[in-house]
Formats: structure tokens, C-alpha cells, sequence
């Protein structure tokens, strides 16, 4: 009954048993080695991309078209100038298509459907669109637009069957943002006497904005690598053109053709064009960001 | 529950409360009565000084009377036939257990009941005499008379300290006039500004609590309201903040009606000049505070206001 005793044996209480350490290190391995797992081929990815695309990219790389000419080596092949162009504009045409019409869907769905049976509908539709395979909008619009208009192929058709791609990521991403805007903002704007237009347009978006940002980029970077809707709606060609009515080249696709042609010097400029469409895709990740944290603070 | 007959109560109180009602008499006798239109304030106003400054219009505050409303959630009956009037320039503290329908009642005044989806309001809001539920009426316009101070301060976060103040005006496209000097005005008023003024282009959301409410009651103040209602202003603030919003309270009354509701009973005996006891969605009583503190008529209000339960 000394004071000694007693604390050894409060210490006994409240040690943590072997047994239980032991589980804890376990388990702690167990998330490490998962997160050990997922990093591999993202890291091998980077380090294919760095490694075989560096060695192709060079001015003229960026600045000439591709040559259709495989036969007398590298020099002769051209570059991705075409391919970069057609894939800015056709996902910019895409882009202003999808994120206003996505973002307006969005701001209904929360601000005025809300639970009505209309809203869970459209819910459940752009749940459904989220769900189909890229290839599917590809034939969808190769259907409508260019069979079914007896025309031809063309960069715009490409864009729209990027933009129903895109509908689906806008929407939700859109829609989650907007639900984490507080109540209380709403209805406090709306007790200033504003109209709930106006609410929405100078409470809600400004708040949400930085979220919604990413959600869009998401989408863009969604839609820039994606071939399958490209491939018979934009189709590819070799000259530059500003023309969205013509056929239009994009990255995605110089990668597919490039990769599958039979010489080498062809096939490693599939590599360097990668690497670009995923440097682009960081550049406009960043960009947005920096946009995101200037327009919280002002 | 006799949900179309009269609350008793409310008929015995006004005669009861006639010493308190000819102080009001007078005062009104300068007020909105005669004719709404807006007039100087005298150096009569919250901060003397600042607000002749500033040149501030500003009209006397508006009478509220609710008859026989009830309002709903669902098929759920929150408030269960109140009739109950908020006199003009006269503070009315709302008092009563959590849930018994109070800030569901004052959500009712200025029509915020009805954002919520599903909720319904039965009975009449009389603004004066115009019916703010009538269906001519446009519910925009009712908000901008009848301000409100929610329970949370809540600055829009993507402003500045300025910006929140003159978000009203600006929402409400009640553009023209100086919208600077009326941000400075209501800063004056709601006794921020000498805190703020060298600093109006931080965000409103870098203030401390007491501060940030305090913004907020500037922000309704920069719309000219006629009545501001308050659903526990002061329950997120610490004490010292709370006796400033206080303080802010009584000046505030001057030029605008005010109705608060607040869990905190020596809140109410401290700021109010009248004082409600709601109790499951009906009017328990309302009288004097003074009174409703120290006799009381209905033995519930006694054993509420004394701790016997609540």
C-alpha cells in the first residue's frame, strides 16, 4: 500500500500492451506499403516521360508540323506545332461550351431544384453520363454530326464530343462546391434585401469560385487526354489550322498515330509530345491556382 | 391549444403597460405617423459626433404587428398562433425555452421562414399597416425595411471590411449617394469604426468575433432598415463583446424598432424594453421587462424567468 505501489500500478494501467503496439505497427505498414504500391508507377510514369520525351523535344519540335514524311529519319518527321494548337483549341471551344452550361446546371441544381423530382432526374442523368465510356460520345457525335449531316470530319465536332465529356465532371464538381457554401451567407445576403440572383452571382460563385476552379481544371485535364472522342469526330491532319470547321489535329491523337507507326523516330516523338501534353496540363494547373489564391483574397 | 381564439394574455397586457406606452406616444409623435418619408437625424443619433458628420438620412423605425401567426415546417406546427406587437424605436426581447418557436417567429417577420424548403408561414406580418405577406408585396423590399443580425457572425469571406458594409447597398442596386460616406456612417453606428477605418480594406472575416458581429450589424444598418431583428446576437460572443453589442443596442434603438431573441435572461432585463415569453409556439405573455422579470401574470413565465425549468 506505499506510494511506490501504487503508481506501478496506475503504470500498468494505463501501458499500452505488446499486442497492441504490435497491431498498430501492422496496420501502420500496411497503409505505407499501399501508398508504397500507388506511388511506383506514377513515379515511373514521370520518369519514362522525363527520360524518353526530353531527348525529342527541341525548338523546332514545338515549332514545326508533323510531316507525314517517316522515311529519310528524324530530321525530316516534323514536329507537334499542329497537334498543340488543334488540342488548345479544340478543348477551348470544348471548355466554353461545358463549364458555363455545366456550372449554370450546377447553380440550378443547388440554389433552385433542390429535392425536387426534376432535380433528382438531372442528377441522376449527369450520374449516368459520369458512367459512359469516352469512346461512346466519340460514336455520338459521329453519328449526329458528322453521319448523320453527311459532312465530314471537323475540330468543332471534336470540341462537342469533348464538351459532353466534360458535362458530367463540371456538374458534380460544381454542385459539391456549391452545397459547401454556408446557409448563412445565403441568408444573410438575402436578409440585406438582395434579390436571389444577385445573391448567387456576388455571394455564392465569388466563394465558391477557388473550388469550382479546380473542379474545371479537372475536366480540361480530363478532356486534353482524351483520343477516343477525337479520333472519327476531329480526326487528325498535319498543317496547323485556326479553322474549328476543318479537320483538326490534337496531341492525343499524334500520340496514337505516332505510337503505332513503324519507325522509331516517329514513335519516340509520340514521347516528347506526352511529355508536352502533360507539362501543359501542369502549367494550367498551376496557373489556376495562382488565379484561385488572388481572387480569394481580393 | 385554441389556435383560432385570441391569446388572452396579449389583450390584458397593453392596458398594463399604459405608463410605458405614453413615453412611447411622445416620442412617436415626431415619428413616422404623420408621413414615411425620411428626414435628417439630429444629433439625437447613436455616436453624436460621427453621425452629424457623416450627414447620415435616416427615418424613425416602424411598429411590427404579427396576428395570428403560425408557421410550419412540413406538416410540422412550429409557431402556433401568436398575436404580438413590436412598437416602434422600442427594444423587445423574445425569451423562451430552446425549440419553443421563437427564432422561427422572428424568421417569419422579415419572410427568411420561407427560404427553407418546406416551410410555411399561415396569418399576418403588419409592418405599419401594410402586410408583408400580402401577395402585391415584393419580399425583396421587406428585407431591405426589416434587417437581420443572425446568431453567427457571418462577413461574406470573400470581402473586405468595406466591402461587407457596402454589400447591402450594392446587392439591393440601391446605388446613388455617397456609398462611402454611408459605409462610414454604419461602421459609426455600430461602433466599429474608430476600430476599423485605418484598415477597411482587410478581409471582414480577419475580426475578431465581437468585431465581426458588430460588422454584420453595420452591414444591415448600411440598407436603412426600419427594424432590425436580432436571433441571438450575442450567444457566440464572449462577454465583453456582449455588453458592447448591447450598449450598440440601446443607441441602435433610436432610429430603428428592434426585436431580439436571446437564451440569456439579464440580456433581455438589460437591453429590453418590453419583454416576450414564448413558450411551444404560443405567447406566454409579454409585458414591461421589468414587469415580466418581477411579476409576472402567468405562473410560467415566473417559473421560466426564475430558473424553474427551461
Amino acid at each position: 500500500m506505499s506510494a511506490q505501489g501504487g503508481s506501478t500500478e496506475i503504470l500498468a494501467r494505463f501501458a499500452v500492451s505488446p499486442a497492441r503496439r504490435r497491431r498498430d505497427r501492422l496496420a501502420r505498414g500496411c497503409v505505407l506499403t499501399a501508398t508504397a504500391i500507388a506511388l511506383v508507377p506514377l513515379v515511373l510514369i514521370v520518369y519514362y516521360l522525363l527520360r524518353k520525351g526530353l531527348g525529342s523535344w527541341s525548338a523546332s519540335f514545338f515549332t514545326s508540323d508533323p510531316t507525314g514524311n517517316t522515311f529519310f529519319g528524324s530530321s525530316s518527321i516534323g514536329g507537334i506545332k499542329s497537334a498543340i494548337l488543334g488540342t488548345i483549341e479544340i478543348v477551348a471551344l470544348a471548355s466554353a461550351i461545358a463549364v458555363p452550361t455545366g456550372v449554370g446546371v450546377a447553380v440550378w441544381l443547388v440554389e433552385y431544384g433542390r429535392n425536387s423530382w426534376f432535380a433528382h432526374t438531372v442528377r441522376f442523368f449527369v450520374d449516368v453520363l459520369t458512367g459512359v465510356p469516352s469512346i461512346v460520345f466519340g460514336l455520338f457525335v459521329y453519328i449526329v454530326l458528322v453521319v448523320g449531316t453527311g459532312s465530314t470530319y471537323a475540330g468543332y465536332k471534336g470540341s462537342i464530343a469533348l464538351s459532353l465529356l466534360m458535362f458530367p465532371v463540371v456538374i458534380r464538381s460544381a454542385e459539391v462546391i456549391l452545397l459547401l457554401v454556408p446557409a448563412a451567407l445565403r441568408e444573410s445576403a438575402l436578409a440585406l434585401g438582395a434579390p436571389r440572383w444577385r445573391v448567387i452571382f456576388s455571394i455564392v460563385l465569388p466563394t465558391a469560385l477557388p473550388g469550382m476552379i479546380t473542379g474545371v481544371l479537372l475536366a480540361v485535364a480530363r478532356a486534353a487526354g482524351e483520343t477516343a472522342p477525337l479520333l472519327f469526330t476531329a480526326a487528325s491532319t498535319h498543317g496547323t489550322t485556326f479553322n474549328l470547321g476543318q479537320f483538326m489535329n490534337s496531341l492525343p491523337v499524334q500520340i496514337y498515330n505516332d505510337v503505332i507507326s513503324a519507325t522509331p523516330a516517329v514513335e519516340h516523338r509520340a514521347w516528347g509530345a506526352a511529355l508536352t501534353l502533360v507539362t501543359m496540363i501542369l502549367l494550367l494547373n498551376l496557373i489556376a491556382r495562382l488565379i484561385a489564391r488572388r481572387s480569394r483574397l481580393a | 391549444m385554441t389556435p383560432d381564439g385570441p391569446i388572452p394574455e396579449v389583450a390584458d397586457v397593453d392596458p398594463e403597460s399604459r405608463a410605458d406606452f405614453d413615453r412611447q406616444e411622445q416620442s412617436s409623435a415626431e415619428q413616422s405617423r404623420e408621413q414615411g418619408p425620411r428626414r435628417i437625424t439630429a444629433a439625437a443619433t447613436a455616436s453624436p459626433p460621427a453621425s452629424s458628420a457623416a450627414n447620415v438620412e435616416a427615418k424613425p423605425g416602424l411598429s411590427v404587428r404579427l396576428e395570428q401567426l403560425r408557421a410550419f415546417y412540413g406538416s410540422a406546427e412550429q409557431v402556433k398562433g401568436i398575436d404580438l406587437e413590436f412598437r416602434a424605436n422600442e427594444v423587445t426581447a423574445i425569451i423562451g425555452p430552446s425549440g419553443c418557436g421563437k427564432s422561427t417567429m422572428v424568421r417569419c417577420i422579415n419572410r427568411m421562414h420561407e427560404e427553407i424548403p418546406g416551410a410555411r408561414a399561415e396569418g399576418r406580418v403588419m409592418l405599419e399597416d401594410l402586410d408583408v405577406y400580402d401577395p402585391s408585396v415584393d419580399v425583396v423590399a421587406v428585407r431591405r425595411a426589416i434587417g437581420m443580425v443572425f446568431q453567427k457572425p457571418n462577413p461574406f469571406p470573400t470581402m473586405s471590411i468595406f466591402d461587407n458594409v457596402a454589400a447591402g447597398p450594392r446587392l439591393s442596386s440601391r446605388r446613388g449617394g455617397d456609398l462611402r460616406a454611408k459605409v462610414e456612417a454604419a461602421l459609426r453606428d455600430a461602433g466599429l469604426w474608430d476600430e476599423v477605418a485605418d484598415r477597411l480594406d482587410e478581409p471582414g472575416a480577419g475580426l475578431s468575433g465581437g468585431q465581426q458581429q458588430r460588422l454584420c450589424i453595420a452591414r444591415s444598418l448600411a440598407v436603412d432598415p426600419e427594424v432590425i431583428l436580432m436571433d441571438e446576437p450575442c450567444s457566440a460572443l464572449d462577454p465583453i463583446a456582449t455588453l458592447k453589442i448591447e450598449e450598440l443596442i440601446d443607441q441602435l434603438k433610436q432610429r430603428v424598432t428592434i426585436v431580439i431573441v436571446t437564451h440569456n435572461m439579464q440580456q433581455a432585463a438589460r437591453v429590453a424594453d418590453r419583454t416576450a415569453f414564448v413558450l411551444d409556439g404560443k405567447l406566454v405573455e409579454i409585458g414591461p421587462t421589468q414587469e415580466i422579470f418581477t411579476k409576472p401574470t402567468d405562473p410560467r413565465t415566473e417559473e421560466y424567468v426564475t430558473g424553474k425549468f427551461g
